[in-house]
């Protein structure tokens, strides 16, 4: 395709990778949280009526909630260019554990005993993909 | 109709996040810092793959946004990580990485706590 090809590579992890993992997962968490807070104190259900998202983005929490989410995205992108997409997808998984965890403290949702035995088996499927090599494939191109 | 929106999210996420990888691996390494986003725009907005990337993450965005609306925050996460099965197969068969046994373990170990997350 276009002269280019896949080469397979094991490429180390650098702390780089590790800074833009926990800040996606920081903004991405947080941006949610201020996204479900702002919706739910909303006056009107959503729907299917763009004009209704439009008006949604004018409340400030919603408004901030996008922004976080609008970083969290270029910071994902940064992320995929240096990192496989099969590592990145369980590595960034701990966010669902901040998700449920911010949840609880700040929306008041129940969190069960079986919802932290599921964020124990997610910290450790991360502790085990996290030890693999970052980037498995390297495209090369012909000059 | 919570379904459909689950659905609408976990498929939009999956193609989105395909399209990305794919195409940021050909325009190389980027970072988050000031001018490395302003770079970041420029490579989006010249590379057709990550402008149809973002029209993805939008109508994934869209859904999700509807979906939180109406159902718990600790619900709609999960649920729109069903994406996580589909993109990890993509990743191995589309984008060829090795997706290897202790790989692939932590990946199914990640997936049921997504799910345990979820009841």
């Amino acid at each position: 395709m276009n002269g280019c090809y896949h080469q397979t590579v094991d490429q180390p992890k650098t702390p780089r990778t590790y800074l833009l993992v926990l800040l996606f997962v920081g903004l991405r968490g947080f941006g949610n949280l201020l996204l479900a807070w702002g919706t739910k104190h909303l006056p009107a259900a959503l729907g299917v009526h763009p004009a209704a998202y439009l008006q949604a983005m004018l409340d400030p929490a919603v408004a901030a909630g996008i922004a976080m989410l609008i970083f969290s995205l270029f910071t994902r992108m940064a992320l995929l260019s240096v990192a496989d997409l099969s590592f990145v997808l369980p590595v960034t998984a701990v966010g669902y554990v901040l998700a449920a965890a911010l949840g609880k403290l700040f929306l008041h949702e129940e969190v069960t005993a079986v919802r932290w035995l599921a964020a124990f088996l997610i910290f450790a499927g991360v502790a085990v993909v996290g030890s693999t090599p970052q980037n498995t494939t390297k495209e090369a191109c012909a000059k | 109709m919570k379904w459909l929106l689950v659905a609408i999210t976990v498929l939009a996420t999956a193609l989105a996040d395909l399209l990305q990888s794919y195409e940021l691996k050909r325009a190389g390494e980027q970072s988050v810092s000031a001018r490395g986003i302003a770079r970041l725009a420029v490579v989006v907005a010249r590379r057709r793959y990550l402008i149809l990337s973002i029209v993805c993450y939008a109508f994934s965005f869209f859904a999700f946004m509807a979906l939180v609306q109406s159902q718990p925050l600790s619900f709609a996460v999960p649920a729109s990580a069903a994406s996580f099965i589909l993109e990890t197969i993509a990743a191995k068969l589309v984008l060829r990485e090795q997706v290897r046994p202790r790989r692939a373990a932590g990946t199914l170990l990640v997936l049921c706590g997504i799910i345990l997350l979820a009841h």
